[in-house]
């Protein structure tokens, strides 16, 4: 069973020429077919966290361990760490001009499954996957993320996180800037792939909103670059009915705005 | 030296031939606004060298060339060597290959030199290839015209002559080193239809300037490649006219701009004739400090140009930083009653956030990066047509891009 497992993590980003600690000791195991809830107010850590467990090279780690089924993440590389079974579904998803969606995904897949999957069944895979995302098949031959709507940029997410099938899927605040309807597509997608057992999933969000179409197992708030409660879904009920600011008092993240943008 | 030897014969070339692209737009923007196509060059056409000043950099069609690294093309002071380069021409049956000297009338037809080093070029050259294609010749295969430079100074001058409902596809391809100024004219009979690749795989060191001119029939169609690799600088010119109406043009372009390179394409379609069409795509990869691409897209509807279809395009793809690119497209309208007018430029980077977005999907650095240029470039590549260049300069495209990492 793939378990991810994150101790003690340390992380700096530079800005404005100085040094900034932004997560201060994170500790969370997240294991096939579970789901966790991470949740916290803007610049807390959240996307820092999902960043440096994918490995974008504006993070340095500066101590702690992450470890998939024993593997030490942190030594691979962004490439090694995706083929390792490690999926983040990005905030903003960047746009890659010349490369078509179909391209890329197919470019993807190949790399991920370590063969060219057959291209009959590929076809149909996508554009079943596609179908179910309530996806116009035209996306397929536009560039990717060039010119979509929001909502259409984290519905392509979605569907990569379905063709993709990690071991554990990173969402990245997934929910912010969709409609009711989008929110529910695109929530249908993550729960397939949840219904499948096989994937643990690591949901990162400000709101309690898409907590009502995606149950977590596991409801942990982030605060000032550490976990500062776990607990389960009826942790959510909490933050749903006092907010954040419990957890804020005391000024502990002061400052702390700068990680939301370095994101 | 070259600047004395433009003879009498090319005068009354001139004088009695088609009207030439050149001088024709020039009598008609001469009193029109300031910023038109043609009064942004700071001398009439001619074929005589001697009719242009020599360069001093600040001039509107030369500002974004380095001089001094046109080894002597643009000022006179560049001598051919006589043993500079090969030009290999194998045609298959039914093309008619020939040298002429400079008198020969087939020359300069297509149009006038519009800068000097392209009036150096027509004034210096001793010997001009011409391939005839006769009229209602189809050919099956292309006509491959190689040319080598072994190090040396050269000028030259091709002639590339379809007869009406002639068919066929030329591929030029320029390898080795040289400092070279040459022009290419294509000349297309009614009907006609000719596809042209032009590659620029010169070595490191090679110069090389040129201006293209195509006079296109009626009802023919022009389809040009122009790829442009290797090279220090290499500055083209590719221009088109109109012979008839119905006469359609298409012009695209790659190059892929590394370290060091010059690369300029200027082009210019002048909507002479009504009722003809004209599509300009050219696209661009650059990479490496200072590496300079230069696209300016000249295209003008004459007042007499009625029914006119245009649209050009230039796109820029910055892989690294100290890359520069200048692109300047330019349309001018002088009549209401067309079909379509249009143009777009625009320069992108594939950047570090694009490098981990792909690397986050399982794909590794130098396949992300070889995803994006081929990407890029694939739309263009697929409508060469000719198999062996098509995967040529895709190989090419993944040498370029395996040199960077």
């Amino acid at each position: 069973m793939a378990t991810l497992e994150i101790r003690d993590l340390h992380v700096t980003v530079e800005a404005d020429n100085a040094t900034k600690e932004i997560l201060k000791g994170v500790d969370l195991t997240v294991k096939q077919g579970e789901t966790h809830a991470i949740m916290g107010p803007n610049g807390s850590g959240k996307s820092t966290l999902a960043y440096s467990l994918a490995g974008h090279p504006k993070y340095t780690i500066t101590g702690g361990t992450v470890t998939l089924d024993g593997e030490d993440v942190l030594e691979m590389s962004v490439d090694e760490r995706a083929r390792a079974g490690l999926f983040l579904a990005m905030q903003y998803p960047v746009e890659v001009p010349g490369v078509s969606v179909s391209n890329f995904l197919r470019t993807s897949a190949t790399a991920i499954r370590g063969e060219a999957p057959k291209l009959r069944t590929w076809v149909k895979e996508v554009k079943e996957a596609m179908e179910r995302l309530n996806m116009d098949p035209s996306f397929a031959e536009r560039n990717v993320n060039e010119g979509f709507s929001g909502g259409e940029k984290k519905r392509h997410e979605i569907l990569q996180l379905e063709l993709l099938k990690p071991k554990v899927a990173i969402l990245d605040e997934t929910d912010s800037g969709l409609d009711v309807d989008a929110l529910r597509v695109v929530s249908e997608g993550v729960n397939r792939v949840r219904e499948s057992g096989e994937v643990g999933t690591l949901l990162i969000t400000h709101y309690t909103r898409i907590l009502r179409y995606i149950k977590p197992d596991y409801v942990h708030v982030f605060s000032a670059g550490r976990i500062v409660e776990s607990g389960g879904a009826e942790l959510a009920d909490k933050l749903e009915n006092e907010g954040y600011e419990v957890y804020t008092k005391g000024g502990s993240v002061s400052g702390a705005n700068s990680e939301e943008e370095v994101a | 030296m070259a600047e004395a030897q433009n003879s009498p014969t090319l005068n009354s070339v001139r004088a009695g031939g088609p009207p030439s692209v050149g001088s024709t737009t020039a009598g008609q923007i001469a009193v029109a606004a300031e910023s038109t196509v043609a009064t942004r060059m700071s001398a009439p056409p001619s074929f005589d060298v001697a009719d242009f000043p020599v360069p001093h950099g600040r001039e509107e069609e030369w500002r974004f060339t380095p001089l001094e690294r046109l080894r002597g093309l643009h000022d006179g002071t560049a001598v051919a060597t006589g043993d500079g380069l090969q030009v290999t021409v194998d045609a298959p049956e039914g093309v008619v290959v020939e040298t002429v000297g400079r008198d020969d009338a087939r020359l300069g037809k297509a149009g006038t030199p519009v800068d000097r080093v392209a009036a150096q070029a027509y004034s210096a050259f001793e010997k001009a290839g011409v391939v005839t294609v006769p009229k209602e010749t189809v050919l099956t295969e292309p006509i491959r015209i190689a040319v080598h430079g072994e190090g040396g100074v050269a000028y030259g001058h091709q002639v590339i002559e379809l007869g009406a409902f002639a068919e066929a596809v030329v591929v030029i391809d320029h390898t080795g080193d040289a400092v070279l100024a040459a022009n290419v004219d294509y000349i297309l009979g009614d009907g006609a239809k000719l596809t042209v690749v032009s590659v620029q795989d010169w070595d490191d060191k090679a110069v090389h300037v040129g201006q293209h001119n195509a006079l296109i029939g009626r009802d023919a169609t022009f389809k040009s490649f122009v790829v442009t690799f290797g090279g220090d600088l290499v500055r083209l010119h590719p221009r088109v006219a109109y012979a008839g109406t119905g006469a359609e043009a298409e012009l695209f372009g790659l190059y892929f701009t590394d370290a060091g390179q010059h690369q300029e394409h200027r082009l210019l379609v002048d909507h002479n004739t009504p009722h003809c069409k004209s599509n300009v795509a050219y696209k661009g990869a650059l990479q490496g400090d200072d590496a300079h691409a230069v696209w300016i897209g000249d295209v003008l509807i004459e007042a007499k140009a009625e029914g006119t279809d245009t649209y050009e395009m230039n796109r820029n793809l910055v892989l690294t930083d100290g890359a520069r690119v200048d692109s300047v497209p330019n349309l001018e309208i002088e009549t209401g009653e067309i079909v379509g007018a249009g143009h777009a430029s625009a320069t992108g980077r594939f950047d570090d956030e694009q490098l981990f977005y792909l690397m986050a999907r399982g794909i590794p650095a130098d396949e992300a990066r070889r995803l994006v240029v081929r990407g890029f470039f694939a739309e263009l590549v697929q409508q060469i047509g000719v198999d062996d260049i098509e995967e040529r300069l895709l190989v090419k495209i993944d040498e370029e891009l395996e040199a960077s990492v």
